[in-house]
């Protein structure tokens, strides 16, 4: 991951950017946090939270106008925070303000002229900041904005009180100041920098420029006047918090200026701004501001903490509310983004957990159809695994059976490439996928026939893999080899129109091979009128939910085509939670069955008790992943195909990975046969053998990605070298044998005819040597 | 990692006819290597790894060390 492309994705992500109370104040007090404190009953903690932005906050705390009200998102759906209110209660409760803490005397020295709101929050936020502070007063008293309420509102004490700091703070503040031209031009050589309360009468003699008011001119941005190193904000007539807003924002460029550094970059969110934050209020009921009881006391505490309880607490989130990936691990994207980044740049691979985490996205991409800002994790997470591959730490055994799986779609075994029987040319060229043929071969195989019979022009078929292992798992060069073969075969096969049975393939081609024309089958067969709408008769009536595989999330024409075949059959459909362009991948998608067993198993165990009802897919794996966990779930063609042997779509049980091959190298076989090519297959000796498994070890075997090939290749090995261990009681071998990176261990003993397999492990290290 | 008695009497190395016995067994896996005590033929080397083994830590380790 580039620098560049970080920032760029980082950027992405909103969810950290503060809430629209917050940027709506004009000191950009953090409310949410407040409300979260104060809800909790947690008064003072609430107090320390104002604290951090609001200088005399007892004062401001209870005289504050409240703009950030205005943009409460509680005010959609039932009535803003009282956060006015409740910040006076949380004050009024508080009592006597503490010590402001003051950073290191620092050696420059700033004179503040004019003691009304704006200089007094200039002189307190640079004295804080450490540098020595004068406030030049040219009346007897300090903060004529806040006299003017009344004693109820803001009592006297209360002032004197909380202007009581400055002294603390050993501002020196000097009263009947002379501000003539002669004074000023003294200050502004004793002091490094000058701060002007333009609220203050007197200060309109001073000589500085003034704008089209009469008032001192000033800089929108920094509050620099035409003097360097003099600034000045603050208003006859403004309220209070837009007062202070101003002396904060003279001191911090003051700071600026005294500390050499920009004026103006990174500025745009001094006062007020909108902010970028996205909340979706969606589902969240309306709540009526809470009232109280007696208005003339304000809130009590119950009172109080029940209004606070209604702060949404905006966030986004948007993502980890709908992705059990990215909540699995708790964070949210820019925060992954950020954690990836290190782990590839900073620890080169070394944090296992980023390893893991890169590998346990499904590519899906509802991240990025929910995002406001449409930041896609899936490539962020492709990108990931290029850079482990490409830095050598991409963990081996993440992906390893994955493409072993495409490797053999990839090989003899499977890939075929012909014309329709007894044609030379091909209109159309059937692409049913790997995974399709893996799991219902011989409703391939007759909806081949279907094709053949009806379509003309001639119906080539091809049989292979579309590439997507080799694209989730981030090997690219392998990826790339498997787009040009397909080409290569589509080209020979004079450029037909391309059907295909899978959506996964169907936006593989859409997306890396956009010249091939490629058409759903669920489409070609309605179009055609080659579904017989009453073939199902025996299930009319039936309710099912429909699961859209992650894969057809672009294609409404698909998802919509399925809803009509199904509804033309007599069914009535339900839907899942999210479907249509917000479908959810089962755990196939991104090879996460095979880097995340654990969260894959999760995902679709969740997935499957969204909905009682039977399920209807129309991906190989999402049925098959379904059918895994215990959930009856249906593919579509099998519905289509009812007179295809043995076809009984909801009954049919999980199937292993051995008989996927299997049934793979059927559909091979049979097409062949059709074309009446005679079919030769080199049988090793090692595959004759005939083992016994029961189905239960079978499962446990299949989960351990043991297939009977590697079963039988350890029976043979030790059958051939004797090399096993002997159980003396029971007389059962155990032997093994290592293939590829893994060792398979198995306990067997001869049974009838062949082996009975009592189990069977694996381990990937290696034994080096015994001593 | 513990083997009973039992389990290691149990088994017989078929070549040799010989009984297990304890041995330090060196194993190796992507960059890193160690070393454990595991029932094995004194005679060819035969060394029983046990279902609990290969599924259990070595499981573990092997994560552990493709994620250095
Ligand atoms: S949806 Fe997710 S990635 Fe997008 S802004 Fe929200 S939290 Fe960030
Ligand atoms: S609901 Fe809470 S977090 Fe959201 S804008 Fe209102 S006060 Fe702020
Ligand atoms: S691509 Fe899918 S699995 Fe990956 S983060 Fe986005 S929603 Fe989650
Ligand atoms: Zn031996």
């Amino acid at each position: 991951m580039e620098k560049e492309q970080r920032i760029a994705w980082e950027a992405q992500c909103i969810q950290e950017e503060p809430p629209a109370c917050s940027t709506t104040c004009p000191l950009h007090v953090d409310v949410r946090q407040f409300m979260k404190e104060m809800a909790e009953g947690d008064v003072n903690e609430a107090y320390k939270v104002l604290r951090k932005n609001l200088p005399f906050v007892g004062i401001l705390g209870r005289i504050c106008t409240h703009p950030c009200e205005t943009k409460c998102r509680r005010g959609e759906v039932g009535g803003a925070l009282a956060i006015g209110s409740l910040e006076r209660f949380c004050v009024e409760h508080y009592g006597s303000p503490d010590r402001v803490k003051l950073l290191p005397r620092k050696s420059k020295t700033v004179a503040v002229v004019g003691g009304d709101v704006a200089g007094l929050v200039a002189a307190h936020d640079l004295r804080k900041k450490g540098y020595g502070v004068t406030l030049l007063e040219p009346g007897n008293h300090l903060g004529q904005s806040f006299r003017k309420f009344s004693e109820d509102l803001l009592p006297d004490s209360v002032i004197e009180e909380e202007l009581g700091a400055l002294k603390d703070m050993k501002v020196d503040v000097r009263f009947g100041a002379t501000l003539d031209a002669a004074a000023f031009e003294a200050l502004c050589t004793e002091f490094d920098a000058v701060f002007v309360d333009r609220t203050s009468s007197e200060c309109a003699s001073l000589p500085l420029e003034k704008d089209n008011d009469g008032l001192i001119g000033v800089d929108p941005i920094t509050g620099g006047t035409s003097c360097p190193g003099v600034f000045a904000g603050g208003k006859e007539g403004e309220v209070p918090i837009m007062l202070a807003a101003d002396g904060r924002k003279g001191a911090l460029s003051i700071e600026r200026f005294l500390q050499q550094a920009h004026m103006t970059i990174g500025r745009e969110n001094d006062g007020p701004y909108e902010t970028r934050l996205y909340t979706n209020l969606e589902g969240i009921a309306p709540l009526d501001r809470v009232r109280c009881a007696d208005p003339d006391v304000g809130y009590t505490l119950g009172e109080a903490v029940q209004e606070a309880t209604r702060c949404i607490q905006c966030e986004c989130m948007e993502c980890v509310k709908v992705c059990q990936y990215l909540a699995h691990y708790k964070k949210y994207p820019k925060k992954y983004i950020r954690q990836f980044f290190n782990n590839e740049k900073v620890l080169l691979g070394a944090a296992h957990s980023s390893n893991q985490t890169i590998n346990s996205c499904t590519n899906c991409g509802l991240c990025a159809e929910v995002c406001p800002n449409d930041l896609h994790m899936g490539e962020v997470c492709l990108e990931g695994r290029h850079a482990m591959l490409q830095g050598n730490y991409m963990p081996p055994s993440a992906h390893e059976f994955a493409l072993q799986d495409m490797e053999f779609s990839t090989s003899d075994e499977f890939v075929t490439c012909r014309h329709q029987p007894g044609t030379q040319q091909s209109a159309y060229l059937y692409f049913p996928s790997c995974q399709l043929s893996a799991t219902a071969p011989a409703e391939v195989l007759e909806s081949y026939r279907l094709l053949c019979e009806n379509l003309s022009g001639g119906v080539g078929i091809l049989l292979g893999c579309c590439g997507a292992p080799a694209y989730w798992s981030g090997r690219e060069a392998l990826f790339r080899e498997t787009l040009k073969t397909l080409r290569q075969q589509w080209q020979a096969m004079g450029k037909p129109e391309v059907i295909t049975a899978c959506c996964t393939c169907q936006s593989v081609f859409s997306e890396h091979l956009p010249d091939i024309p490629i058409k759903p089958l669920w489409q070609v067969l309605e179009n055609n009128a080659l579904i017989d709408n009453a073939c199902r008769e025996k299930d009319a009536g039936k309710t099912i939910a429909v699961v859209d595989p992650c894969s057809s999330r672009y294609d409404p024409e698909i998802q919509n085509g399925v809803r009509r075949i199904l509804g033309n059959l007599g069914f009535t459909l339900e839907e899942l939670p999210l479907s249509g362009e917000l479908a959810e991948c089962c755990g196939y998608g991104g090879l996460v069955f095979n880097a995340n067993p654990k969260l894959d198993n999760a995902i679709v165990t969740r997935r499957a008790g969204e909905n009682e009802r039977d399920y209807l897919a129309y991906c190989a794996m999402c049925r098959d992943k379904f059918v895994n966990v215990g959930k009856r779930t249906a593919h579509l063609i099998e519905l289509l195909f009812p007179s295809v042997a043995g076809n009984d779509p909801w009954a049919r049980g999980w199937i292993s990975w051995s008989e996927r091959r299997k049934n793979r190298r059927r559909v091979k076989d049979e097409l062949l046969v059709n074309l009446g090519e005679t079919v030769e297959h080199t049988v090793e000796s090692y595959e004759k053998i005939v083992l016994h498994i029961d189905s239960e070890l079978l499962r446990t075997l299949d989960s351990r990605r043991i297939l009977e090939s590697d079963l039988r290749q350890v029976v043979f090995h030790a059958e051939q070298t004797c090399k096993r261990l002997r159980h003396n009681q029971s007389g059962m071998f155990r032997a093994n044998h290592k293939m590829g990176n893994t060792t398979f261990w198995v306990d067997y003993a001869p049974e009838d005819e062949g082996y009975r397999i009592h189990n069977a492990y694996c381990h990937r290290m290696n034994v080096t040597g015994v001593k | 990692m513990k083997f009973s008695e039992e389990e290691i009497q149990n088994w017989k190395c078929e070549t040799c006819g010989e009984g297990l016995v304890m041995r330090k067994v060196e194993f190796s896996y992507m960059k890193g290597s160690f070393h454990a005590e595991l029932p094995a033929c004194p005679k060819c080397g035969l060394v029983l790894i046990t279902e609990e083994l290969a599924m259990g830590k070595m499981a573990e380790a092997e994560k552990a060390l493709e994620d250095k």
